[in-house]
C-alpha cells in the first residue's frame, strides 16, 4: 500500500468520521441530557438526505435542497417531540426504545409510501463537483473535502454553543443533574424541546449533505444508527468532544480495516481465504475496539459527568 | 394435496395477515386459475418486488384476467424479504386460499424457503426471478419451473464479454455473502485472464471510497461487480465521481431499470448482462414496453418482463390442458411446453425447467425521452443452457 492510498483512505475516514459525527452529536445531547434513548434519530438522517433531495428537484439546485430541508427536519424534530417523545421521557428505557423503534417503521413506510421504493438521487452543487487527483487514476471529490470542512467548522461551532454560551451551561447541567437544574427555576422541559430539535436538524444536515454521494433510500439512517451508538459510548455520553474524536476514531478504523485487513490477513492465509477473513474482520473491528475501550474506560474516553 | 391435513393445525392466525385475499367460501371451487404471486414489497429492495407484481399483473391485463379461458384471481402476497415470513404466508395461500400456482419471488433465500411447502403440496412454483443453481442441478423439481435464468449463467455472460473485449487484466468487486462469492465464481468460469485483486464489501456499505481508492491503485482493464439495489446506485455514482468512469464496469443486477432512475447519468455506458432489455425489437415485447410504461410510468426492468412471460406461459399451459387444473402430469407437460411468445423473442425450457436462451451484453443509453434503459450490444452467448441441467434427474411420482 502506498502513502497516497493511505492518505486517500484515511481522509475518506475523516469524512465518514464527520457524517457520523453530525448524526451523533445529536444522539449523545438527547441521551445525556434527557436520558432518553432514541432510536429514531437516524430517521430524522434519512428524512434530511429525502427532504434535501425533493426539495433540490423541486427549487433546482443543491443549496435550495440544504436551505429548505433544514428547517423542515428541525420542525419534524419538533413536531415529533411534541406528539411523541415527551410522552416517554418519564418511562423506563424499555418503554422510549419500543415507542422510538415504532416511529422508525412509521416514518419508514411513510417514506416509501410518498417518494415510493426506488431509491432517489440529489445533485452534486456545481460549485463543488469537480476532484482533484491525489494520486494518479483517482479524482478525489472536491465534496468530500466540503463534507470534511463542514463538519470540523459545525464541531467548532458545536463546542462554542455548548462551552461558552448560557444555553450551553444549562445543557452541561442538565447532563450532569436535571433535577437540580429544574428545581433551581429553568423550565428543563423546554429545554429538552431545544435540545431535541436541534439535533434532529444536525442528524437532517449530514442526511443532505449524505444525499449526493449515498445513494438515497428508505431505512438509509438504520445502520448509521448503530455506529452513532457505538460512537456515542466510545466517546462518553452526552459529551460532545468525546463524540467527535470517537466519531473520527470510528471512521477511520471502519475505513482503513476495510482496506487494510484483506492485505493484513494475506501475511497468514492464502489469498482467497484471507480476503474473506479480512473482509469478515474489518466489519467487525470497530465493534472489537468499542469493547477494547470500554473495558479500559468504561465511561468513555470523554465523559460528560467529570468526577 | 397431500400434507393440509397435517400443516393447516399449525397455522396460527398470524400468518394469514399480509395475504391480501377476498375470504374463500368454503366447500366451494369456483372454475377459475388462482395465483399466489409473491414480492418482496416492502424493505430497500422493494423496488425489485413492485417491478416483479406489476410485470405480472400487466401480464394479465393484456390477457383481460383470464388464463386459457379461466377468470384469474390474484393473491398478493409480501414475503418482506423474510424466509420464515414468507414460508407463513404461502402456506396460508395454499391452504385457505387454494391458490392454483405460486409466482414470483425476488431473492433466492425466499425461494429456498418456500420450496418443499409449495412442492410438496403438489402445486407448481413458477420463479419468475430468483433462479439459484440449487435448484437447477440434483436439487430440480418436478413442480419448479423458472422464467428468469441460472444466476451463474448471468455472471457467465459478463466473463465471457469480459474476455471477447479482451479485457486481461480484471479487479472483481462483490458484496460479502454467498451470492457475492457465486457471481464471482460465475464470471471466472469464462474469464481466462487475471484477476488482480478480489474485494468483498459489506453487505450494508453506503461508502465505497476506500474500495474505489484501491480500484484506483490496482490500474484494471476493467472492473467486474455485483451489487444488487441501492448498494449498485450508491457505488455506481461514487465510480463515476472518482473518476474511474474510463476504467470499463461490467456489472450484473447492478445497473438495470430499478437503479437507473437513481443512478441516471452516473450509469451512462456501463455494461450489464441480460437475457432481456427493453428495446428488444419484436411485436410483443414493444407491446408489453409500452403498455407497461402508461400503466405505471418507469421503465420495466427484467423483473417485470419475466413475470409478465410468466403470465403468458401460464395462460398457454392452461389452455392446453382445456383448463383442468388437477391432472398435474399434462400440466407439467403443458408448462414444459411453453407455448407462448416470450418478450424475449424465443424461449424454451431445458430438462431442468431453466429457460434455455440468448445472453446478451447490454449498456446503460439515455432514450430519447430522457429516460433511462439497457440497451443490447451483442449476443454473447446463444441457446445457452445452465451447467447444471445435466445433473438433474427429474422424478416424477
Amino acid at each position: 500500500m502506498s502513502a497516497q492510498l493511505l492518505l486517500v483512505q484515511s481522509l475518506n475516514g475523516l469524512q465518514f468520521g464527520v457524517l457520523l459525527f453530525l448524526v451523533a452529536a445529536g444522539l449523545t445531547l438527547v441521551f445525556g441530557v434527557m436520558d432518553f434513548i432514541n432510536l429514531a434519530h437516524g430517521v430524522q438522517y434519512m428524512l434530511g438526505a429525502y427532504l434535501g433531495a425533493t426539495f433540490a428537484a423541486w427549487a433546482g439546485g443543491f443549496w435550495w435542497g440544504l436551505l429548505l430541508a433544514l428547517p423542515t427536519t428541525l420542525a419534524i424534530g419538533l413536531a415529533l417531540e411534541w406528539l411523541v417523545f415527551r410522552h416517554l421521557y418519564d418511562r423506563d428505557h424499555l418503554s422510549q426504545v419500543l415507542a422510538t423503534f415504532g416511529v422508525i417503521l412509521v416514518l419508514n413506510q411513510g417514506v416509501r409510501a410518498i417518494w415510493g421504493t426506488a431509491p432517489l438521487q440529489m445533485p452534486l452543487p456545481e460549485a463543488l463537483s469537480g476532484g482533484i487527483a491525489l494520486m494518479p487514476g483517482l479524482l478525489y471529490p472536491v465534496y468530500r473535502l466540503a463534507i470534511l470542512a463542514a463538519g470540523v467548522l459545525l464541531a467548532g461551532l458545536l463546542w462554542f454553543l455548548v462551552e461558552h454560551t448560557r444555553t450551553g451551561a444549562l445543557v452541561r447541567a442538565g447532563a450532569s443533574n436535571a433535577p437540580m437544574v429544574a428545581a433551581l427555576g429553568v423550565d428543563i422541559r423546554r429545554l429538552f424541546t431545544v435540545v431535541f430539535a436541534f439535533g434532529a436538524m444536525l442528524a437532517g444536515f449530514a442526511g443532505v449533505m449524505a444525499a449526493p454521494i449515498l445513494s438515497v433510500e428508505p431505512g438509509m439512517g438504520d445502520s448509521l444508527l448503530i455506529l452513532a451508538f457505538v460512537v456515542i459510548v466510545i466517546g462518553g455520553i452526552g459529551s460532545v468532544r468525546g463524540a467527535l474524536m470517537s466519531a473520527l476514531l470510528v471512521g477511520l478504523i471502519e475505513t482503513l480495516g476495510k482496506s487494510l485487513m484483506p492485505d493484513l490477513m494475506r501475511l497468514f492465509l492464502d489469498p482467497s481465504a484471507a480476503r474473506q477473513a479480512g473482509a469478515a474482520l474489518a466489519s467487525m473491528l470497530v465493534y472489537i475496539a468499542m469493547a477494547a475501550i470500554l473495558a479500559v474506560r468504561p465511561q468513555g474516553l470523554f465523559p460528560a459527568r467529570a468526577g | 394435496m397431500g400434507g393440509i391435513g397435517r400443516r393447516g393445525v399449525l397455522l396460527g392466525g398470524a400468518a394469514t395477515t399480509g395475504a391480501l385475499a377476498a375470504p374463500v367460501v368454503r366447500g366451494q371451487r369456483a372454475a377459475g386459475v388462482k395465483i399466489g404471486l409473491v414480492a418482496v414489497l416492502t424493505g430497500p429492495q422493494a423496488a425489485l418486488g413492485t417491478h416483479l407484481r406489476d410485470g405480472f399483473l400487466l401480464g394479465l391485463k393484456h390477457l383481460e384476467n383470464r388464463l386459457g379461458g379461466l377468470p384469474a384471481e390474484v393473491v398478493v402476497i409480501d414475503d418482506e424479504l423474510r424466509p420464515e415470513v414468507a414460508v407463513q404466508k404461502v402456506r396460508a395461500a395454499l391452504e385457505r386460499d387454494k391458490v392454483d400456482f405460486v409466482v414470483g419471488v425476488v431473492f433466492s433465500n425466499i425461494l429456498a424457503a418456500v420450496m418443499r411447502p409449495v412442492t410438496e403440496a403438489n402445486t407448481f412454483l413458477i420463479s419468475t426471478n430468483a433462479g439459484p443453481s440449487t435448484f437447477a442441478g440434483r436439487g430440480c423439481n418436478p413442480f419448479f419451473f423458472t422464467t428468469s435464468y441460472n444466476n451463474d449463467q448471468v455472471h457467465s455472460v459478463m466473463g465471457q464479454a469480459a474476455q471477447d473485449e479482451g479485457h486481461r487484466r480484471v479487479f472483481l468487486m462483490t458484496p460479502n455473502y454467498q451470492a457475492g462469492r457465486d457471481a464471482i465464481a460465475g464470471f471466472k468460469s469464462r474469464f481466462r485472464g487475471e484477476v488482480v485483486d478480489e474485494v468483498y464489501a459489506p453487505l450494508d456499505t453506503r461508502d465505497f471510497s476506500a474500495e474505489l481508492a484501491r480500484i484506483a491503485a490496482a490500474k484494471p482493464d476493467a472492473l467486474f461487480t455485483f451489487m444488487p439495489g441501492g448498494l449498485g446506485v450508491t457505488l455506481v455514482r461514487q465510480y463515476r465521481q472518482a473518476g474511474l468512469a474510463n476504467i470499463p464496469f461490467l456489472s450484473t443486477f447492478t445497473v438495470d431499470e430499478a437503479t437507473l432512475p437513481a443512478q441516471q447519468d452516473a450509469a451512462l455506458g456501463f455494461f450489464s448482462a441480460a437475457p432481456w432489455a427493453p428495446n428488444m425489437d419484436n411485436p410483443q415485447n414493444k407491446r408489453f414496453v409500452a403498455d407497461f410504461e402508461a400503466a405505471y410510468n418507469y421503465v420495466p426492468a427484467s423483473y417485470a418482463a419475466q413475470s409478465y412471460d410468466a403470465a403468458n406461459l401460464l395462460d398457454s399451459a392452461v389452455r392446453r390442458v382445456n383448463g383442468n387444473l388437477s391432472d398435474k402430469n399434462a400440466l407439467r407437460e403443458a408448462i414444459r411446453a411453453a407455448d407462448f411468445r416470450s418478450v424475449r423473442g424465443t424461449f424454451r425450457f431445458g430438462t431442468n425447467h431453466y429457460p434455455v436462451q440468448d445472453m446478451w451484453l447490454c449498456r446503460v443509453a439515455r432514450r430519447p425521452d430522457g429516460r433511462f434503459q439497457t440497451e443490447t450490444v451483442r449476443r454473447v452467448l446463444e441457446a445457452n443452457a445452465d451447467p447444471y441441467g445435466a445433473e438433474c434427474r427429474m422424478r416424477v411420482a
